[in-house]
């Protein structure tokens, strides 16, 4: 258990990260607490390492009124802390432990793009971005990849051999939004069996769902859900359409998803787990919402 | 290629010689031979290779001893006063019967010093969180939950 030898780089900034990648064949070394357990295992050897933890200008948790830019070393526990963005602090809770969301990367968490990590679904279903970084003619040329293209497939990213994420964004939700993110996973910190995100508007709702398909599953629920269907009181008349909507939200994303079966669980468990996940995480975002309305 | 490096490790600078690939809590244990620091699982699940870093608890086995050159680390041999009086989160373990076979012990130790400095009076409900990255296999961890409301209490007390 212990990582085959590789050439180890600490660029100082990013113009001296990006121009080694270009250089080298090589990985980047973020908070390590993906890529090393990768190492230690032996199911990755890089020949070269690009250590970015010593590279000036990549920390930083910048917010304005149109959202959170997340530099690539703001560890989760910095951005947990920092309370920078409702949602991001709600998943962020669910990412591993507190000691390893001490060193691990909300930017890295990104670029890894675990399909049952919990990040990945915050940035699908805000349609954030990630900017990415490359050694291109003798400068740094950036492009801005939006979340929907973004993850590729299971541990893929679009983000290139000689490609550094530099930042994401996350753009803000309105004053009246509710947010909730509910996963199930078989221990506390470990990786979701499924989970669902969902974001409430007064005008509609859309969920990502993690853990049931390769790559965050995205739906649009139309009008089908929002806020004045929200917390729906069982015994009232007019909330049993409320709770119908609900359940038929449920049902619109059991159908979109395509978990599959593993050690963990058979697909036709996830299946069923992401609808009632998708019901809960609903219900918890329009009571938020329709509470900040005064509702 | 081997790299030269310096590590603050309990107010101490030590130095080191390493290949890159040298994972901190071999570092520990094998160049510096503080041997506190315990080795499980070598990915992050088990917590008892869990040390300070600048404060704050880091798994040392998912972690290069170069990424840190020049950082301060605390390890369980530095807990204890320089008069080697035991931290009260130590004296707590011992008092609550928070170890048996105290292979997890340095983890826990490193862990629940950080989670009372953050948190100097936390609920049963932070205390579960705050140790859930660290597994037990002999005590069932009652005691160890009991360890960290006591330590909380020393630590008022000689406040
Ligand atoms: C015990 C344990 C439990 C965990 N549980 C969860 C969980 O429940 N949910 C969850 O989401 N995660 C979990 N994780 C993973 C954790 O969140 C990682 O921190 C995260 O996935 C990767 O971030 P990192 O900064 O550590 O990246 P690294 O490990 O440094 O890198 C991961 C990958 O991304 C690449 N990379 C990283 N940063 C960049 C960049 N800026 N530009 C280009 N490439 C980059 C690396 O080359 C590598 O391929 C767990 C980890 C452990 C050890
Ligand atoms: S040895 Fe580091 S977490 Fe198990
Ligand atoms: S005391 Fe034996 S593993 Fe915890």
């Amino acid at each position: 258990m212990k990582p085959p030898p590789f050439t180890y780089h600490a660029p100082r900034d990013l113009a001296a990260a990006v121009r080694t990648l270009a250089e080298v064949d090589g990985k980047v070394l973020a908070g390590g607490q993906s890529l090393i357990p990768m190492l230690n295992m032996r199911l990755a050897a890089p020949a070269h390492l690009v250590d970015i933890n010593r590279a000036e200008g990549l920390g930083g948790i910048e917010a304005d009124p149109a959202g959170v830019r997340v530099g690539a070393l703001a560890r989760h526990s910095e951005v947990e802390r920092s309370g920078a963005h409702p949602l991001l602090t709600r998943a962020l809770r669910l990412v591993a432990h507190p000691v390893i969301r001490n060193r691990g990367t909300v930017v890295g968490s990104l670029v890894h793009a675990d399909p049952a990590a919990e990040l990945p679904a915050v940035l699908a279903v805000l349609g954030g971005a990630v900017r990415v970084a490359r050694w291109d003619g003798g400068a740094v040329a950036v492009r801005e990849v939006p979340a929907a293209e973004f993850f590729v497939g299971p541990m893929e990213s679009a983000v290139a051999p000689g490609e550094l994420a530099v930042s994401a964004f996350f753009p803000a939700l309105g004053a009246h939004d509710g947010v909730a993110f509910e996963e199930v996973a078989r221990r506390h910190g470990d990786y979701a069996l499924a989970g669902v995100c969902a974001v409430v508007t007064p005008r509609g709702a859309k969920v990502a769902c993690v853990g049931v398909g390769p790559v965050p599953v995205v739906v649009d629920l139309g009008d089908l859900v929002n806020l004045d269907s929200g917390a729906p009181d069982p015994r009232a008349a007019a909330d049993l359409r409320a709770a119908a909507d609900l359940r038929a939200a449920a049902e619109a994303v059991r159908e979109a998803t395509e978990p599959e079966a593993d050690i963990h669980a058979s697909a036709a468990y996830r299946r069923h787990l992401v609808g009632v996940l998708a019901e809960r995480a609903l219900r918890e975002a329009a009571r938020e919402g329709a509470a900040a309305r005064g509702a | 290629m081997e790299h030269e490096i310096t590590l603050i490790v309990n107010g101490t600078a030590r130095r080191a010689r390493v290949p890159a690939r040298r994972l901190l809590s071999d570092c520990l244990r094998h160049d510096l031979g503080l041997t506190g620091t315990h080795v499980g699982c070598e990915h992050g699940v088990c917590g008892c290779c869990t040390v300070l870093l600048d404060g704050r608890p880091v798994r040392s086995c998912l972690t290069f001893a170069v990424t840190v050159d020049g950082a301060e680390l605390t390890t369980v041999e530095g807990l204890a006063g320089r008069d080697g009086r035991l931290s009260a989160v130590q004296r707590a373990f011992a008092e609550c019967h928070g170890l048996q076979c105290g292979f997890c012990t340095p983890g826990f130790l490193c862990t629940v010093t950080a989670l009372l400095a953050e948190n100097p009076a936390p609920t049963d409900d932070e205390v579960i969180d705050g140790i859930s990255g660290n597994l037990c296999r002999c005590t069932g961890y009652q005691n160890i939950v009991k360890a960290v409301h006591r330590a909380a209490e020393l630590l008022a007390e000689e406040a």
